[in-house]
């Protein structure tokens, strides 16, 4: 069915200006009916979707600046498909999450379609509009409707990846001046024979490389993050770290592994170097902080370390076993849906906390357990699925990149376990502090999880459950194109 | 019945998860529902273990597998499976029996506790998820079986929740454990890597069978012991046993269970089910892997009978004994007594169950007091538990003949005798025996023996529905033997896959006499010690312990657990915090501030163009529009829109016209 991408993306844009001829009060449940819409359009993207093929499918190809190589051009692969799923999930859930007003669900609408298109285009300008489009909604969202210093963090946010998006531009306009094409499929079969050559190359390489690295963020590029989670008010810190936070590694995934095998492999020991930093010293951070916003940020920050590691690790094998290959990029995109709806959901239980004591450092709360049952409950499901416990979601994805990464780079791989050990360390930590002990004064008026809270997180939770007893489901969306891109790397 | 349960085996460690599932979903005060639900499960689990027992005697060298794909990522399939061999089998009996009397018990103990619904809710999950893992198949799937006996006992541990005690000692366990456990999880990778395969047996292509076992090769030593780091968390083996003790801060069914019949032995059963990775390449039985093996064993099984010596804490002297019996196994283990070790993690699992629930009842019958020099006399008031704790104790001790401890332990002796490396695991484990008659000896005499004391002053016999679990128990641990007897070692040639035969002769031989002699020595030793231990003997005062009193600085050392936790709160803890808090700076004061000092570089950049806009070229436009806008107001000023002022100036300019026209002609 052709038409069915450009609609999901215009679905949300249509509601965003929907919104401002209807009453104020109507603002949110118009967001979710625009919501269930999406989703809507998402499943039947998904039922047209032919998960034994590989490849782009379901192409539209409209032709749009001929002069500067601009098309319109999308279509899904099962990267993307899995991305778009998990983007119709998490926007929803960050709408139940707290009080909007209307210009605060437009804005995250306009998000919401920006990162449709995202992940659906397949041509280097409109993806690039879209991925800048997403920024200024993001930005605008800290910078009104986030916490203290809210100004501070959103213009660290917004310069620290513009900067990154200007640098990505350059490389690529480098490689449009070189091969004239801005199409990723016509670019990706030229990087294996090298897309450019000499010092152009490493610096289309690093300008594309600095970019997305800032977007994920690797270590050391991830101080804005931190800030701007903390800052973010709860249902923008979910689709910031359940959403965005991806495109980043999509962009590694979609652009810069493809495009410059050559570079990559020569550079690699250094990238996994960043990404096991990523891993160890994130948690190590996580650790010493109060705040549990900032906790769960940097936790993030490890979570898609992991990515990293699959990633890089893929793009330095050169003689890689096929199943590693194929381990470790299976790994990392089941991490990527893994951790947006995991952190997601920490976020918002935090956010829930926070409603409920008007703080959130850890030691504001103790002994809710007593108090709260049913939120401790949930609360720990998340956090068990965070740090990895099999049986949950976590579990899947982390035991194939480790598997996958172990067998091609085993030191690097060894020591990145340290992380899963902090990540416990910090969890467990939290649950002490939070759950047990006697019930901390403050807390004896909090009320147990409302049943409109239930309704946003047990779906999420009993997901967790699902994806981690019996994954298949989810790995069937991406098979196909992870046999194809373990192929490219071999 | 047997065909159908070794199809549907994944059935036993199911039935107690739904319980679980199930409990957790009653209201609070459910009480009666929780623990007939969890009974319930527990008596079905034993039951369709029984018959999978059963299944296993039809032929000898047994071995059913059961196969399935979880999920296929790429093109590759990740398989798990199910495995019934006899050395499943008889963890399964074990589990299941022990698991059940500890649930009766605890439907006495825990009678008065306000989450008693919750605690039967753990119960069943730490119960299904230890069936799950003695009957995996797969590597991964006893992995992740595993991981939830380590939530279980997580969340057990840490079960009154209110107390700040708890939760410290249930992290503990969860973070020591999972230290252990990250060395497995990369042992698993290792393996899984070299062989491809992490299905014990597939038709020939498992990694414990030949074709696996050679691709594995010279990476099996490497494998081995980082599997082994896995065993050495969960079974509590020196270094990694700090968590056992403090685990005694969750409900004492819960020590039973940790203790007894599943957690510790998780890790025991692990080098067992993996031995062939273990003994690969074997010279003479002898590999480097299983060395390790057997030193980290005797390490343990000395120090932590030592510690015993010098606690007062009647769970925690129990809780050493376990570390120290675990030591014992694990030599055993690596001696290549593969079957010994496990007929005494068998026989330990009834008799620690029993002690265990013994002590709680002792709890129970003082009011909660835990201190044994608080006690004392008990034997009057409390004859059930007494004379079942008195088998208990002699099992543990390893009193010969009638005792299973006694038999097991004679086994392990007789093998580790015969270890071709070295002689002197053999003298450790000679020395360890006597210990242990000694701290048991103490522990009796200062509970049930003597003077009543503070705490036993008004001390009761426990309910029925305590005493019958001690007593079924109690029968178990004696009964036991008689398929542990040299006479007739059946459940050792069960294990092995050999024929048994009766022969009465093989009943003496020379080590039995040597440990008649050396338990004779550690009991009367602890008599001679501890005799007037909480009446006033002499100089020494009553509440003094007599070796306190004799060696003051070596009961302090034992005391304080030889230092171990201070030592890794002072390195291992104390570098994590630093490093942690390192992390944090390093991201706050340098990272952040090297992003900050490249907008700073930015920002002078702006200033200076702003400067170089300000005072050069917009002073300059400036300047020129100010000297526009005089001139505009000179006009302006010219245009008054007189006519008066027009006129007269047109008569200036005609007259100025004519004087010039004038001075020109």
């Amino acid at each position: 069915m052709v038409g069915l991408i450009s609609a999901l993306i215009l679905i949300p844009l249509v509601g965003a200006l929907a919104l401002f001829i209807a009453p104020e009060r109507n603002a949110r449940p118009i967001a979710l009916l625009v919501n269930a819409v999406a989703a809507f359009d998402a499943l039947a993207l998904w039922r047209h979707f032919d998960i034994g093929a590989a490849g782009i499918q379901l192409v539209e190809r409209h032709a749009w600046i001929p002069a500067i190589g601009a098309e319109y051009l999308v279509g899904i692969d099962g990267l993307s498909l899995l991305l778009v799923l998990l983007t119709s999930l998490i926007i929803p859930f960050a709408f139940l999450a707290q009080r909007m007003d209307r210009g605060f669900c437009a804005l995250m609408l306009i998000m919401q379609s920006a990162l449709y298109g995202t992940f659906t285009a397949q041509n280097f300008v409109l993806w690039f509009l879209f991925y800048e489009m997403s920024l200024i909604p993001a930005f605008l969202l800290i910078k009104i409707w986030g916490g203290e210093n809210r100004d501070r963090a959103a213009t660290k946010f917004f310069l620290y990846t513009f900067l990154g998006s200007v640098a990505m531009l350059l490389g690529f306009l480098e490689i449009y001046l070189a091969r004239g094409s801005f199409d990723f499929a016509t670019l990706a079969s030229l990087g294996k024979n090298g897309l450019l050559t000499g010092k152009l190359a490493w610096l289309a390489f690093a300008g594309i490389f600095l970019g997305l690295a800032v977007k994920v963020p690797l270590f050391p590029f991830h101080t804005w993050l931190p800030d701007a989670y903390e800052s973010a008010p709860t249902g923008v810190s979910m689709v910031l770290t359940g959403v965005l936070s991806k495109m980043g590694v999509y962009g590694f995934a979609r652009l810069l592994l493809p495009l410059f095998p050559n570079e990559i492999r020569i550079i690699g020991p250094w990238l996994l170097a960043l990404a096991i930093c990523s891993i160890v010293f994130a948690p190590l951070a996580a650790w010493a902080q109060s705040d549990l916003k900032r906790m769960v940020a940097y936790l993030s920050v490890n979570h898609l370390g992991y990515c990293m590691l699959g990633l890089f690790a893929v793009a330095v094998s050169s003689v890689g076993a096929a199943i590693d290959t194929q381990a470790a990029l299976s790994g990392v995109f089941m991490q990527i849906f893994n951790h947006g709806i995991t952190a997601a959901a920490l976020f918002y239980l935090v956010g829930l906390l926070e409603q409920r004591r008007g703080l959130r450092g850890i030691d504001d709360f103790g002994g809710l357990m007593q108090r709260t049952p049913l939120l401790c409950g949930w609360m720990s499901v998340a956090m068990f699925s965070s740090l990895g416990l099999p049986g949950l979601n976590g579990f899947i994805g982390e035991f194939l990149i480790f598997k996958g990464s172990f067998a091609i780079a085993a030191s690097f791989t060894a020591i990145a376990v340290i992380g899963l050990l902090v990540t416990a360390i910090v969890f467990v930590r939290a649950m002490q502090a939070l759950f047990s002990g006697p019930l901390a004064e403050s807390c004896n008026a909090f009320s147990d999880l409302l049943p409109r809270e239930q309704v946003a997180i047990i779906p999420v939770t009993l997901l967790m459950f699902a994806i981690g007893l019996a994954p298949q489901f989810i790995f069937n969306i991406f098979n196909a194109t992870v046999v194809q891109m373990a192929r490219l790397f071999s | 019945m047997s065909r159908w349960i070794i199809d549907h085996l994944w059935l036993i460690p199911a039935v107690p998860f739904a319980a679980s599932l199930v409990i957790l979903s009653l209201p609070n005060g459910r009480h009666k529902s929780a623990a007939l639900l969890a009974v319930a499960g527990q008596i079905a689990a034993l039951v369709m273990s029984f018959f999978a027992f059963l299944a296993t005697l039809q032929v000898s060298g047994f071995r059913a597998v059961q196969n399935f794909t979880w999920f296929t990522f790429g093109d590759h399939a990740l398989r798990l499976g199910w495995l019934l061999d006899p050395l499943a089998a008889v963890m399964l009996i074990m589990i299941t029996l022990v698991g059940l009397c500890i649930f009766v018990f605890s439907i006495g103990y825990m009678a008065g506790d306000k989450n008693f619904v919750r605690f039967f809710a753990y119960l069943s999950f730490f119960s299904g998820a230890m069936l799950g893992l003695v009957i995996s198949n797969s590597l991964l799937l006893l992995f992740i079986c595993w991981e939830l006996v380590g939530l279980a006992s997580y969340l057990l541990i840490g079960f009154w929740i209110e107390r700040p005690s708890a939760a410290a000692a249930a992290k503990k366990a969860f973070i020591t454990t999972r230290i252990g456990d990250l060395g497995f999880f990369l042992g698993l990778l290792w393996l899984y890597g070299r062989s491809g395969n992490l299905l014990f047996y597939d038709g020939g292509n498992g990694c414990l069978e030949s074709a696996g076992l050679a691709m594995l090769g010279a990476s099996a030593v490497s494998v081995a012991l980082l599997i082994f780091c896995g065993a050495v968390g969960k079974s509590g083996q020196f270094p990694l046993h700090v968590w056992l003790p403090d685990a005694m801060e969750g409900p004492t069914p819960v020590s039973a269970l940790i203790h007894a019949a599943t957690m510790v032995a998780a890790g025991v059963f692990l080098v067992a089910r993996v031995y062939p990775i273990f003994s690969l390449g074997a010279i003479d039985g002898v590999t480097s892997s299983l060395t390790v093996v057997v030193w980290i064993g005797v390490i343990t099984a000395l120090m932590a009978a030592l510690i015993a010596i010098a606690q007062a804490d009647i769970k925690r002297i129990l809780a050493y004994s376990t570390v120290s019996q675990l030591g014992l196994m694990m030599v055993s283990l690596g001696v290549g007594g593969v079957a010994a070790g496990m007929m005494h993690l068998l026989a330990h699992g009834f008799f620690k169950a029993l002690l265990f629930l013994g002590a709680g009842s002792v709890i129970h019958g003082c009011h909660g007091e835990q201190d044994i020099r608080k006690m004392g006399g008990l034997r009057r008031l409390m004859p059930v538990t007494f004379s079942t704790y008195a088998i208990g104790m002699m099992a543990l001790s390893g009193v010969p003949l009638f005792f299973s401890g006694g038999w097991t332990k004679e086994e392990i002796l007789h093998v580790t005798a015969d270890w071709p490396a070295s002689r002197l695991p053999y003298y450790f484990l000679l020395a360890g025996v006597v210990l242990t008659a000694l701290y048991m000896t103490r522990q009796i005499i200062y509970v049930f023996f003597g003077d009543r004391r503070a705490a036993s002053q008004h001390a009761h016999e426990s309910p029925r529905v305590m005493t019958m679990p001690l007593i079924v128990l109690a029968s178990c641990a004696i009964l036991f033997s008689v398929v542990l007897t040299p006479a007739w070692p059946w459940l050792h040639h069960y294990l092995t896959d050999e024929p048994a035969h009766f022969e009465f002769a093989r009943l003496i031989q020379p080590t039995l006499f040597l440990s008649l002699v050396l338990v004779g020595a550690g009991v009367a030793l602890g008599i001679g010690m501890y005799r007037k231990a909480g009446a006033q003997d002499r100089q020494r005062p009553a509440d003094t312990d007599p070796l306190e009193f004799a060696q003051p600085q070596l009961f302090r050392f034992l005391e304080n657990k030889m230092w171990i936790d201070e030592l890794y709160a002072r390195t291992v803890i104390a570098f994590s915090c630093l490093s942690a808090r390192l992390s944090d700076w390093m991201d706050r004061h340098f990272w952040d501030r090297l992003v900050r000092g490249f907008g700073a570089v930015g920002r002078l950049f702006g200033t200076f163009a702003t400067t170089v806009d300000e005072r050069g070229i917009n002073a300059g436009v400036d300047e020129t529009t100010v000297g526009t806008r005089g001139l505009g107001r000179l006009m302006s000023a010219a245009h008054s829109g007189q006519i008066q002022t027009y006129l007269g100036v047109i008569a200036i300019g005609v007259l100025a016209l004519l004087l010039f026209y004038a001075w020109l002609a």
